[in-house]
Order: structure tokens, then sequence, then C-alpha cells
């Protein structure tokens, strides 16, 4: 789909000019059990707008990657709604659905990346949610205009001097900075990252979220990221959400919000009592 | 922590079996032993043949060069055949792999259908496959390359299926996750991360290929396979050993050729 294209589908769906833009993801009543019947999701609500960036937090276990991946539909729901910019995911079927995946772009915390082949190889790949075909394959054989803006994503994250190394022989932060630069070249309109800063050192880590929240921010797209660090849920989001019981247990802006305060947040059951005072200061504040 | 601090005790360095692998021990030796008996081996008989086998191999020392020129010319058609037949069926083997392959196949019953599809054509030797194929398109290396299409899409499709089951998710799941069609998907994804095992699968199938090429010609399918007949049917030993000789040759060749090539491009 070229992008006149996709104007046309996003003006037909949004609500009529004047009108607020539908929020890039909205969740309600949401519930996902798995095989043993663990209950992940529990009735979830939540909306975020578009440009907003989103951090969520939560122990291990509490659905923040399920969350995420069921947003796209790499996870079924068992029930509730998820819509991504207006439109029903959970009804969405073939070409309708990869329209929808395209608009989304998704960072792995493990990269995801295909090992054996170029970073620049990699980044066309990502032409493929807007274009089908064998020229979306490889680099060797991708028009000359998706390598030149291959070129640019990889210049964007810094890797331009890296564009026909092997992936596999790439350092950690560098294939993050390669999966980065695959979901520019989708040219989505909201992020999701699945703890990109998991499988890096500290410096790599912080470096990872700086430039994820950079060129969300630069190109006004929505941003909804899983972190385990405090600092960075406070430091590169616009509100901090955090998972506890398959719900959403507590949601306050991240400006004025202490790190330390939110490492409470993980002290198992009794967490929900000291999470309380914070969630009434997200009410407040959003009252 | 010292052993006196242990509260469970040592466990038993060797379990005493069960029952039931003892019974199934026991079948299996029986079944074993049915084998051998239906099988017509006479160690009367085998004693009776070595002097047999010593005057046949007398009788081939020292090969023939005579028919050299016109041995070799087979060997060379030999080998087109298998490489022939063996690319032909690679090429076959892809589609159908990716038709069999769990998480890859359009239809659960579309995989079915493939996977019986490929056990088929493996279950069934290659010989039988020659056979029928002379019969269809007559003498000649032309039924020697299908059947060794067939032989080789039978082996590589489910090697195929099974490297491209194996392949890492991850990729697979990202380029879902971004909105890639299935071809692109397995196209970018899978085909890349499954290429080692791909090279792998082919090279050997070439040399199974080598191997069967030389066989097909006995019924009658082409090749070397039928100047060896003939020299066993005239009783010309020193001329089969000259055969044998160069068919070990080239097998060696290309045997070595795929492990050198296997290690430069795996």
């Amino acid at each position: 789909m070229n992008d006149v294209e996709r104007t046309a589908v996003t003006t037909a769906t949004w609500p009529a000019v004047g009108a607020e833009p539908a929020p890039a993801l909205q969740v309600e009543a949401l519930v996902k059990s798995f095989p043993g019947g663990r209950r992940v999701i529990d009735g979830l609500d939540l909306t975020v707008a578009a440009g907003e960036a989103v951090a969520l937090i939560g122990a291990n276990g509490t659905g923040k990657s399920t969350l995420l991946r069921m947003a796209v539909r790499l996870v079924e729901p068992d029930s509730g709604a998820i819509r991504l910019f207006g439109e029903d995911v959970c009804a969405a079927r073939g070409r309708t659905l990869s329209r929808l995946r395209s608009r989304v772009g998704f960072v792995f915390q493990k990269h995801n990346l295909v090992t054996r082949l170029s970073a620049l190889s990699n980044v066309v790949h990502g032409v493929q949610a807007r274009r089908s075909g064998p020229r979306t394959w490889h680099q060797a054989w991708a028009r000359r205009v998706d390598r030149e803006e291959a070129m640019a994503c990889l210049e964007a994250v810094g890797l331009a001097d890296r564009a026909m190394q092997t992936v596999g022989s790439l350092s950690g932060g560098q294939s993050q900075r390669v999966a980065i630069a695959r979901m520019l070249m989708q040219r989505p309109e909201l992020v999701l990252a699945d703890e990109p800063d998991a499988s890096l050192d500290p410096r790599a880590g912080e470096e990872i979220m700086g430039l994820l929240a950079r060129l969300a921010r630069d190109k006004g797209l929505g941003l909804v990221f899983v972190s385990h660090h405090m600092e960075h849920a406070v430091g590169f989001s616009d509100r901090v959400v955090g998972l506890a019981g398959g719900r959403v247990a507590l949601d306050r802006p991240a400006a004025g919000t202490d790190p330390a305060l939110l490492e409470a947040f993980f002290d198992g059951p009794q967490a929900t009592e000291r999470v309380v005072p914070l969630r009434r200061v997200a009410m407040g504040a959003a009252s | 922590m010292t052993p006196s601090t242990l509260r469970t005790g040592l466990p038993a360095r060797f379990e005493r079996p069960p029952v039931s692998r003892a019974v199934l021990l026991v079948a299996a030796m029986a079944f074993l032993a049915w084998a051998f008996a239906g099988s017509g081996l006479d160690a009367g008989k085998l004693a009776r043949g070595i002097p047999a086998v010593g005057s046949i191999l007398d009788r081939m020392i020292p090969p023939s060069l005579e028919r050299l020129d016109s041995i070799l010319l087979s060997l060379l058609v030999t080998f087109q055949m298998a490489v022939a037949g063996c690319v032909l069926g690679l090429v076959l083997s892809l589609p159908l792999a990716v038709l069999a392959a769990d998480g890859l196949s359009p239809h659960p019953l579309v995989r079915v259908a493939a996977r019986g599809l490929i056990a088929l054509f493996r279950t069934v030797p290659d010989l039988v496959w020659a056979l029928l194929f002379v019969i269809a398109v007559g003498l000649g290396p032309a039924a020697g390359v299908l059947a060794i299409m067939v032989d080789t899409i039978g082996f590589a499709a489910r090697f195929f299926a099974e490297a491209m089951e194996e392949t890492d998710k991850g990729p697979r799941e990202a380029l879902t996750a971004l909105g890639a069609r299935r071809l692109g998907l397995i196209a970018s994804a899978v085909v890349p991360d499954a290429m080692p095992a791909f090279v792998a699968t082919s090279l050997f199938c070439l040399e199974k290929a080598t191997r069967a090429s030389v066989v097909l010609g006995l019924v009658g399918a082409g090749g070397i396979g039928v100047e060896l007949k003939v020299a066993f049917d005239l009783f010309d030993y020193d001329t089969a050993s000259t055969i044998i000789l160069v068919v070990f040759a080239l097998v060696v060749l290309v045997e070595q050729a795929g492990a050198f090539l296997r290690r430069r491009l795996i």
C-alpha cells in the first residue's frame, strides 16, 4: 500500500475532521488465559492516545508482553476488544489484518532478525509492510528507492557503515539498532517495544531506549514499551502504566514520578496497597 | 556442604529396569531370531560360496582397459543423469516441503497430502520407479533421470520441511507482526535461516543420486549400469571390474567434492 492509499484508509476509518483522532491503541475488558488455566490478563482496560509514549511495568508473568502481542494478534485474546487507530483488530482477517499490522512497528526483546543476512537486507524486509514480491526479499534485488530508504533508516540508528555486515556478526546493541531501523522502514504510526533494553548492558540499553524514544518523538509516533528499568520507564515515557493481577494497577504521568517509588510496585501481593497512593495521584492528575 | 548435612541420602547409580522393559527386550530378541530364521542364511552355504567368490575375483584381476573409452562415456552419462535428476528433484522439493512443513503449510489437509506424497516417493525404492519410468518413457537415461528426480523429492522434501520447521521462529514472528504475506515470510526469514541445511541435504542428495544412477542402468534406465549388466551377463569379469573401479572413483570424487563444498558453504 502506498502513502496515498494509507492516508485514504486512515481517514476513512478515523472520525470526521474536527473530532479527536482515534486512540492509537484501545483495549477493553481483555481476557487471556494460557494452557493450565492461568489467567494472565483479566479484564484489562487501557487507552493509548496517538503520539503518546507509555511505559508498561510489572513483575514477570503479569501479561505485559502478552498484551503487546495481542495488540497485533501474534497471540489471540480469549475475549474483550482491541482497537488500533479505531479499527477492531479482533475482527480483522487476511489483508485487513496485514494492513493494520503494517501500521504498527514491533521491536522485540530478542531482536528477531535473520542473523545470516546483512543488516541492509533485514531493514529492506520492513518494506513488506507496504509491498510484497521478490524485490522485498533481499537487498540485492530490492528497488533502488527501497535500498536508499533502508540506508537512511540505518543512518538514523547510526549503523550505515555496517550495512553489509551479517547481523550475526553484530553486537547485541547494534543488532537491536538494526531491528529499530527495520521498524522505521515500515513507516509505522505506533511502536510497540517489548523490553528492547532487556538483553543489553546498562549503557547500550539506555542508548537504545533513548534512540527509540527520540525517533518516536521526532516522527510523532505513539510508543508503548515494556521495561524493567524504572529509570527508563520514567525517563522515556509520558505515562507509566503498571500491570498486576491481569489488570492496570497503576497509571500515572511519568513527569514528577520518582523511579525509586515505582520499585515498590514489584513487591508482590502487598504491592497493590502500596500502589493505591500512586493510583490516587494518577486519578488526581487525570482529573 | 558436607555429606553429613544430606537429608535425603544418595540416589542409586543405576535404576532397576521395570518389568515392561525386560519383556520388551525379550520380545525384541525373539523378533530378531525370527528374522534370521526366515532369511535363509546358512553357514554351510556361505562357506561353500567363498571359493566361488574367490574364482570370480581371480577372473576380475587384472581389470581390462580394452573398452575404457566407452566405459568412461557411459560414466559421464551416468553422472549427467545424476545431476539432472537431482537438480530437478531439489527444485521440486522446495515448494512441496513448504506445503508439508508445520507452521508454513496453508492448511492442515494440504500438509497431510504433501507429507503423504513425500512418503510415497520415499518408500517406493528407486529401482521400482526406474522400472515404471522405463515402461512410461522407454529404455535410456530419461527414465533414470525421472527415477532419480522422484527419489530425490522423497528424500530432500522431507529434510527441507524439517529444516524449515526448526528455523528460528523470531524473524518469522517479526515479519508476521509487520504484516508480511506468507510467501515473503518464507522467502525472507525461513529460507535464509534453513539454507545451511538445504546445502547439506542437496550435496548429500547428489552423492546418493550418483550411487543410485549406477544401479538404475541394471533395469535399462541408462548409464553405466547397462554396461555392468552386459559385462556380468557375458561373464566378462575383467571389464566388470574396470566398471566397478571407475564407478568407485566417481562416487569417491563426488563425496569428496561434497565434503569440500559443505566446509566452504556452511
